[in-house]
């Protein structure tokens, strides 16, 4: 990333001072790219490092030293693990990322399809889950101590301390077996239309809702509980200004960091932590797409499934850190 | 319908006897398990009244998975063993009760005085779903595909002693290495689906003459069929449209189930069985099979290679406490070799090898080891396998004998673990035929021989049974074979598990198939939906 220091003209103030955002976001994307070429390299040595290659675990029990060699042959697997490594590399970055070994499908158009449902279900649970916890986070605050705040206190607890799959049991046994109200399994695939889609992931988006709200909720008030014992807003207080001026002017910029860098954690849980909700609820998702791939060790697949999910963890964490700052007036006019 | 088969018909209709009272019952008359088997389906078809077409039946399979695959060669999942049924026959099938060889796509066969050659009719008239007729070409090509060198095909093993596969005018001609009487039943294996080109072209296409068209497959999640109205059979697809969906999780299964979204599933966990069927609407469907769990010693390793320690750890093994506690009842007690009376020619009258903690100690102190014994275990090797393992740590402590557990990984078990270390916890799936059974786990040269069960009598036995086609004198050497494994091999078989599946009380006809599970993966084309 040389593109800041390019600037020869003395006179000027580096480019750091004058687009401080632009060269910031630069300068993470160029930390991306880093971070996601160490972690294919992670996820290669670690799949390598399990036990059993992917001739031997696809084959299972009933593999045969003929059967074995075949596969092995077929696909280069007695290469050197560099020389493997490298020829994937080197069509990944040219956006090909091959064929499944076990299927034989190519993982892009497959990885579209399983992305596209996990997307959909965590944008669909984080449109509620994020108003909703904010919200309630607010409520919490303005009585805070008094009725609502322990109720609203006690049952994020509750949700934060059952399971996910324990949650997803207890929703499927009464909205569906007790009183057939909510459709199971969540099953979705082509030909569907958005209504039917919408009612087959009404259970799943609901036990992600809880899974998360507690945890956004607890953060948003513990953030603004916080900035609104510090001494500046009491300043601003005995200066004289209303009580709604105070919070948006002085309190609401210093909590949001907090309260965003949570939001996004939570969101990039909902796209790459949810493998459980999905084997519960039998939807085709993306983890169970990995696990899957995984559990056979078909690297091409593992591969694509790792780097997506990194690149949401720091696309999301990206965008969090540029929201605090914009937000944040003492960040965005650094000294 | 002869009048005890009325009589047993209205017991069904008017008391909902179910199988396992009757099996229980008829086989403590003296009937045999095939006979009883039969017998009570016959009746139940009785009961179900005659078959209803129509309907759009659902489902809810465990066992898929994303890197699944429509090949039939490479089909190795409980969900695409079941997949491939619907669209594809093979050859011969096996009869549900008896497990001898039926007719398929293949019309009669016959066999050379040695059984080293088998020449095979093929059906006339039977159409693939493209519209292809299915011609003598189709079928030795599909062979060719299995048997080829560098095939993946999972049915390489079971084909190895086939030296050629040819076309003679209108017929299939299979040449042997050695005289094989089962040869027909090998073809039954549900990897040899018969593919127009043999599926040289496109192995995925999923076009068969099977009675269902495949419309829709999305691996790991989800396959659609419809009917094949140009079906050559007109006994079977009885549904409009099937749906299969996966489902690992066990609870989601029961759910599916319990709410009405789906009318079949399988793999019930004996340990929840029992609530399920307080669900109204709901049966379980138990079928004794061929498949069994197994404790496997190395009989060329130290301390294994002694004959005396091995009869201790036999004798310390409490059977049925196994069946009870692991399989909650839904199982039988096994005798320490690989075959139970479904099988064909099954050697009556060997005695039952009991818990015995003395007869345990005495072979212990004679087999002079001292101290512990390790063995390995994980849940993959069956479903409650450290729990069993744990159980008979206790049992055998009783015998004065110390069982060290060591609990491995599941991922990579059967690489490193199984067949690799000297005792460890396994399972294995019926095979057609005891020959087959004996040929892939206990002939010297086997690449599965888990036991390292390594005896050249007993090599040479198998061998001469094989193409041996008096049926009583095979009987014998059946016999023998089995006190061989039973009281020197390295095999310990506490129990031969149930397949337990459950349904909606809607679905009709389901066959009891001791082939495999789920109907011998034929559910679908079987059965029919009420109402």
């Amino acid at each position: 990333m040389n593109t800041v220091m390019e600037d020869g003209e003395p006179r000027r103030r580096p480019l750091k001072q004058r687009y401080p955002l632009t060269v910031l976001i630069l300068q993470r994307l160029g930390l991306s790219a880093g971070l996601l070429l160490a972690v294919s390299i992670l996820i290669f040595g670690g799949v390598e490092a399990l036990p059993g290659d992917f001739a031997q675990t696809y084959l299972g029990q009933s593999a045969t030293p003929q059967a074995v060699a075949n596969i092995r042959a077929q696909l280069g697997l007695e290469r050197p693990i560099t020389t493997r490594y490298f020829e994937w590399l080197g069509n990944a970055v040219q956006g090909d990322f091959g064929k499944s070994w076990a299927s034989g499908n190519s993982v892009s158009e497959q990885i579209g399809k399983r992305l596209g449902n996990s997307l959909f279900l965590a944008f669909c649970a984080a449109i509620i889950s994020v108003p909703l916890a904010v919200g309630l986070g607010m409520l919490a605050v303005h009585f805070r101590n008094r009725i609502p705040d322990r109720i609203i206190n006690i049952i994020s607890l509750a949700a934060i301390s059952l399971p996910e799959f324990f949650i997803g049991y207890l929703l499927i046994l009464f909205f569906s077996v007790k009183f057939g109200v909510a459709s199971f399994p969540a099953t979705v695939y082509d030909g569907m239309s958005f209504g039917e889609r919408l009612s087959a992931i009404a259970l799943p988006t609901a036990t992600l809702v809880l899974v998360v709200l507690a945890h956004m909720m607890r953060m948003t008030r513990a953030a603004i509980i916080s900035v609104m014992s510090s001494a500046y807003m009491e300043t601003a207080e005995l200066k004289g200004l209303g009580a709604f001026k105070t919070i948006i002017k002085h309190a609401a910029p210093n909590a949001i960091a907090p309260i965003v860098n949570v939001v996004a954690l939570n969101l990039a849980y909902l796209v790459v932590g949810v493998v459980v909700v999905e084997v519960v609820f039998v939807y085709p998702g993306m983890g169970q797409y990995m696990v899957d791939a995984v559990t056979v060790r078909d690297m091409p697949v593992v591969q694509a499934c790792g780097l997506i999910f990194a690149a949401v963890y720091i696309l999301l964490n990206m965008v969090a850190d540029l929201i605090a700052i914009v937000a944040n007036p003492k960040l965005r006019h650094p000294r | 319908m002869t009048d005890p088969l009325k009589h047993l018909t209205g017991r069904i209709i008017s008391h909902g006897l179910n199988r396992r009272e009757f099996m229980a019952s008829s086989m403590a008359a003296g009937m045999t398990l095939a006979a009883a088997s039969s017998l009570y389906s016959k009746a139940a078809k009785a009961a179900d009244g005659e078959p209803k077409r129509g309907g759009h039946l659902k489902l809810g399979l465990e066992g898929g998975s994303a890197t699944d695959i429509l090949d039939p060669a490479k089909s190795q999942s409980q969900f695409t063993f079941a997949l491939n049924r619907n669209w594809g026959d093979t050859l011969v099938e096996s009869h549900p009760h008896d497990g001898t060889a039926v007719p398929s796509l293949a019309e009669s066969w016959e066999s050379s005085a040695d059984a080293s050659t088998w020449t095979f009719k093929i059906r006339k008239g039977v159409q693939f779903h493209n519209g292809k007729e299915l011609t003598i070409d189709d079928v030795v090509k599909t062979l060719h595909r299995h048997t080829d060198e560098k095939s993946e095909s999972g049915a390489l093993g079971i084909l190895k002693s086939i030296t050629e596969i040819k076309a003679d005018g209108e017929d299939l001609v299979i040449s042997l290495t050695e005289g094989n009487a089962d040869l027909p039943l090998l073809l039954t294996d549900y990897h040899l689906v018969i593919q127009p080109d043999g599926g040289t072209e496109n192995p995925n296409a999923g076009i068969g003459t099977g009675p269902y068209k495949l419309k829709s497959y999305d691996a790991g999640v989800r396959a659609t069929f419809e009917k094949n109205e140009n079906d050559w059979r007109s006994d079977r697809g009885y549904v409009d449209s099937v749906e299969m969906i996966v489902m690992n999780d066990a609870t989601a299964r029961v759910a599916a189930l319990s709410s009405g979204q789906v009318h079949y599933i399988n793999r019930v966990d004996p340990k929840t069985v029992n609530l399920l069927k307080r669900a109204p609407m709901v049966e379980i469907l138990q079928t004794s099979g061929r498949g069994h769990y197994v404790f496997i010693m190395h009989c060329d390793t130290p301390p294994f290679d002694n004959n005396d320690l091995r009869l201790a750890l036999k004798y310390a093994m409490d059977r049925e406490t196994m069946v009870q506690k692991i399989l909650s009842g839904y199982g039988k007690v096994g005798n320490d070799f690989p075959i139970n009376e479904t099988y064909a020619l099954f050697p009556e009258g060997i005695e039952q090898r009991t818990y015995d903690p003395d007869k345990a100690k005495f072979h212990y102190k004679k087999s002079g080891h001292d101290g512990s014994v390790l063995l390995r275990t994980s849940d993959v090797a069956f479903p409650g396998a450290v729990d069993a393992a744990v159980l008979y740590q206790q049992t055998a402590k009783k015998a004065g004998i110390d069982i060290e557990i060591k609990r491995e990984p599941g991922d990579g078990y059967w690489s490193n673990v199984w067949n690799v270390k000297p005792f460890s916890t396994s399972y294995w799936g019926g095979r057609p035929t005891q020959d087959q059974m004996y040929s892939t786990a206990y002939l010297s040269s086997a690449d599965w021989n888990d036991t390292r069960f390594k005896r050249k009598d007993f090599d040479k036995l198998l061998l001469t049974a094989r193409a041996e086609l008096d049926q009583a004198k095979r009987k014998e050497m059946y016999r023998d074979m089995a006190l061989m494994v039973r009281n020197e091999g390295g095999l310990i078989l506490p129990m031969f598990n149930d397949f337990v599946n459950a349904s909606n009380k809607k679905l009709k006809g389901y066959v009891h198939d001791i082939g495999n599970d789920m109907s011998n993966g034929y559910v679908a084309s079987r059965v029919w939906i009420e109402g």
